[in-house]
């Protein structure tokens, strides 16, 4: 097994555009989950409206800064939309209705009726052209050793991670502010923080709209990448990867999107490409060929995922202290 | 999601009257496209047979117009675009001549055909009613009541286990759908014949996935979810563990089982049985049968017997049903297993009336949510109520609505309750957060 082609690959994932996007998505969520203790099982949801607000705006001609600003926009009015109704139910029933909020919006965007809208099962191609023309890194390739990224990836990576730099500072500063020390208390314990005359339910609806907004951008990041989305981009099967990778990172910590996504990305692609390689060697016998590789990372996810859960709930750089782990 | 359910009669009569007026257009077309240089984007406006002529089409890419035609006096047109990529194709309705009609009147612009660079690109705008001599509007609405109530149905058995654990132990499970897929699964490969199973009849299958199941949700209780309860792991944590394990199964069952739709050895077609304005096949007959027969069972099991009586202790309060000589650990061990087996027996009728899938039991984990939480968590009447209420409105919803919509009107029916009744239709008051 060629471990060194392992190496690089997976090093090049944990600093490309994926690994910026689920930590930008996963910024958003621990300031939900980690800081509010709000259950968001829909964060794909936000990652949608942000891709299809910018899309469809640029699509129809408008000029991408204001595409980029409708993205955002639509996620505050899913959040208000989402978080008016259901934050004073409790936490399950928040999961099961944001779930079920962004499954809806998946299937809508999807459906034939609105298909010269949001090109349906199609999607929308080739309308972040202006992104690409603001690139000031001369053509060419860049990189270290064997990790080489052409102007064009490195122009995006460089606009996410400097989002992702931006988002976190913003965290940083706000969950030490008074503002952030309510949203911890009501994480741990709602009432007490109710009796202060805090306003509760407000707090929420701020973090669970701030929280979205900072899913829009990544989902509008992932758009951009790839000039292109569709409905089956955005499945709710994101929305666990991200909970992964603030549980890998440590949930209630700042840095923890951060190194958790990039953790992530380094372990699902070393993981990818090694099985890949012992696959096409039949390493596992004749019934398993290289294309199994994708399905067996992602069974690799989830038994680490509970086994991370059981044993270190904290994640890797969390405080146990900080966590929902124990019944009060 | 979006597939779980048999596409309407008209529906599949629609396709096959699509794929008559497809296959002359392709024999046409793939000598036409050595004539001209580049790809060009081409099709045969027909409505029963008949060319539709003189109808004008207009390619463009974005915003930059490509080329204009009209179809000739066979219905084809043909528009050479040059090179390969996303172009939209828009027909104007006005040059429809009369007597002929779109089939949806609406869908007069095609946003993304995608063009390779070698090759003609064939599209279609179909013409003429989908059905000229459908059903009446309420033979309609029969029939789609009565595949909402065998969905439902379904769904319920599915999903009452879901509501069975979360009474007893609270936690809501998030890898059910994968136990429904596992006694799907565990019967498709027992009836399967060939190379694939040792080919048993459906019946015997059926019974297997049902018994394989009730073992696996045993064996899950006692290795993973009784040990995390000793550890007083919190609801959040444990919701996150089930997320996990759903994602483990679900992508083993695909890397065992791959990723192709199956079908049970027997029943899979049917000849319809016909009962004045009612159209039902047989096995859907079986079907609602066979789920009654369970429910009325498990809800006899739950009020007269006194396992079921302790059951419900357990549900109500654990420590007070401990301290009242009720074996607690036992009593969610037996749950596990029914509700396991019972999720097994929602696959393997699921699969009998659709395909057997990796990912079936994902596709309508979140309609069984929708069922439990409609008709009270952790009351499993209401789970039966739930299902019945989410089959019946999301197929009914199909007649006045296009059939996309249908799960997104079962999600949002889910959402309305919850925010007028969080307790759900039968729920108790205490329950609500």
């Amino acid at each position: 097994m060629d471990f060194s082609q392992a190496l690089v690959d997976a090093v090049r994932a944990a600093v490309g555009v994926p690994a910026a996007a689920y930590a930008l998505a996963a910024v958003g969520l621990n300031l939900q989950f980690g800081y509010t203790g709000l259950l968001n099982f829909g964060q794909v949801g936000f990652l949608l409206v942000g891709a299809y607000g910018t899309a469809i705006t640029a699509d129809h001609g408008l000029p991408l800064p204001l595409a980029f600003l409708v993205g955002v926009a639509a996620a505050v009015v899913l959040g208000l939309i989402l978080g008016l109704p259901t934050l004073r139910l409790r936490a399950e029933y928040l999961a099961i209705v944001t779930i079920s909020a962004a499954e809806i919006l998946r299937l809508v965007v999807r459906s034939r009726p609105l298909e010269g809208f949001t090109g349906g099962a199609f999607g929308i191609r080739e309308f972040a052209d202006a992104f690409y023309n603001w690139n000031p890194i001369p053509s060419g390739e860049y990189g270290v050793g064997n990790v080489t990224f052409s102007d064009r990836t490195l122009w995006v990576m460089l606009v996410g991670w400097t989002l992702v730099a931006l988002t976190s500072g913003l965290i940083f500063l706000l969950v030490r502010s008074p503002w952030g020390r309510v949203l911890r208390g009501i994480r741990d314990d709602e009432n007490a923080t109710r009796s202060f005359g805090k306003n509760v339910f407000a707090f929420k609806l701020q973090s669970l709209v701030l929280g979205g907004s900072i899913g829009a951008l990544a989902g509008i990041l992932l758009a951009v990448d790839a000039q292109f989305t569709n409905a089956d981009y955005w499945q709710s099967i994101f929305t666990f990867f991200a909970f992964t990778v603030i549980i890998i990172g440590g949930v209630g910590r700042v840095i923890g999107p951060v190194v958790g996504s990039m953790l992530f990305w380094f372990l699902l692609q070393g993981a990818d490409t090694l099985l890949q390689q012992a696959l096409a060697d039949s390493f596992f016998g004749s019934k398993l060929g290289p294309t199994e590789a994708g399905p067996i990372r992602f069974a690799l996810v989830g038994l680490v995922l509970m086994l991370l859960m059981i044993f270190r709930p904290q994640g890797l750089f969390g405080s146990r202290a900080e966590t929902l782990i124990e019944e009060p | 999601m979006g597939r779980w359910v048999r596409p309407r009669a008209g529906a599949t009569r629609f396709v096959l009257v699509l794929a008559l007026l497809v296959a002359p257009a392709l024999l046409r077309t793939s000598t036409a496209a050595a004539q001209a240089e580049g790809p060009a984007i081409t099709g045969r406006l027909v409505q029963n047979g008949k060319p539709v002529p003189g109808v004008k089409i207009t390619v463009k890419r974005g915003r930059t117009p490509i080329g204009t035609t009209t179809s000739d006096a066979t219905g084809i047109w043909r528009v050479p675009v040059g090179a390969g990529g996303t172009y939209q194709v828009t027909l104007d309705r006005k040059t429809i001549p009369k007597g002929f009609k779109l089939a949806d009147a609406d869908r007069t612009t095609l946003p993304s055909v995608v063009v390779q660079s070698e090759g003609d690109k064939f599209v279609l705008f179909p013409f003429g009613e989908a059905g000229p001599s459908g059903p009446s509007d309420f033979e309609e609405l029969l029939n789609l009541a009565v595949g909402g109530i065998k969905f439902g149905l379904i769904v319920a058995l599915a999903a009452v286990g879901l509501s069975l654990v979360f009474g007893t132990t609270g936690l809501i499970n998030f890898a059910h759908g994968e136990l429904v897929t596992f006694g799907a699964l565990i019967a498709w490969y027992v009836n399967a014949s060939g190379g694939d199973g040792p080919g048993a009849p459906l019946l015997f299958a059926g019974a297997v996935g049902v018994v394989a199941g009730g073992l696996l949700g045993g064996a899950l209780d006692l290795g993973l979810w009784r040990p995390l309860r000793r550890r007083r792991t919190g609801t959040i944590a444990l919701i996150v563990v089930s997320i996990g394990l759903a994602l483990f199964l679900r992508h083993i069952y695909l890397v065992i089982f791959k990723g192709n739709p199956r079908s049970f050895e027997q029943f899979a077609t049917q000849q319809p049985w016909t009962l004045g304005p009612l159209s039902i096949l047989p096995k859907d007959a079986v079907i609602i049968v066979v789920s009654v027969a369970v429910l009325v069972t498990l809800g006899l099991l739950l009020q007269r017997t006194k396992l079921g009586t302790a059951v419900r202790a357990v549900t109500d309060d654990p420590d007070l049903a401990e301290s009242s000589g009720v074996d607690v650990k036992r009593i969610i061990l037996m749950v596990w297993i029914v509700s396991t087996a019972l999720a097994g027996l929602g696959g393997v009728l699921l699969g009998t009336t659709e395909a057997v899938q990796w990912d079936m039991g994902l596709r309508i984990l979140l309609v069984m949510f929708a069922a439990v939480i409609l008709g009270g968590l952790g009351s499993s009447f209401g789970a039966i109520v739930g299902g019945l209420v989410i089959g019946v409105i999301s197929e009914v919803s199909a007649f006045w609505f296009p059939t996309d919509y249908k799960v997104a009107f079962a999600l949002l029916v889910l959402i309305l309750v919850l925010l007028v009744r969080p307790q759900g239709i039968l729920g108790v008051r205490e329950r609500v957060g």
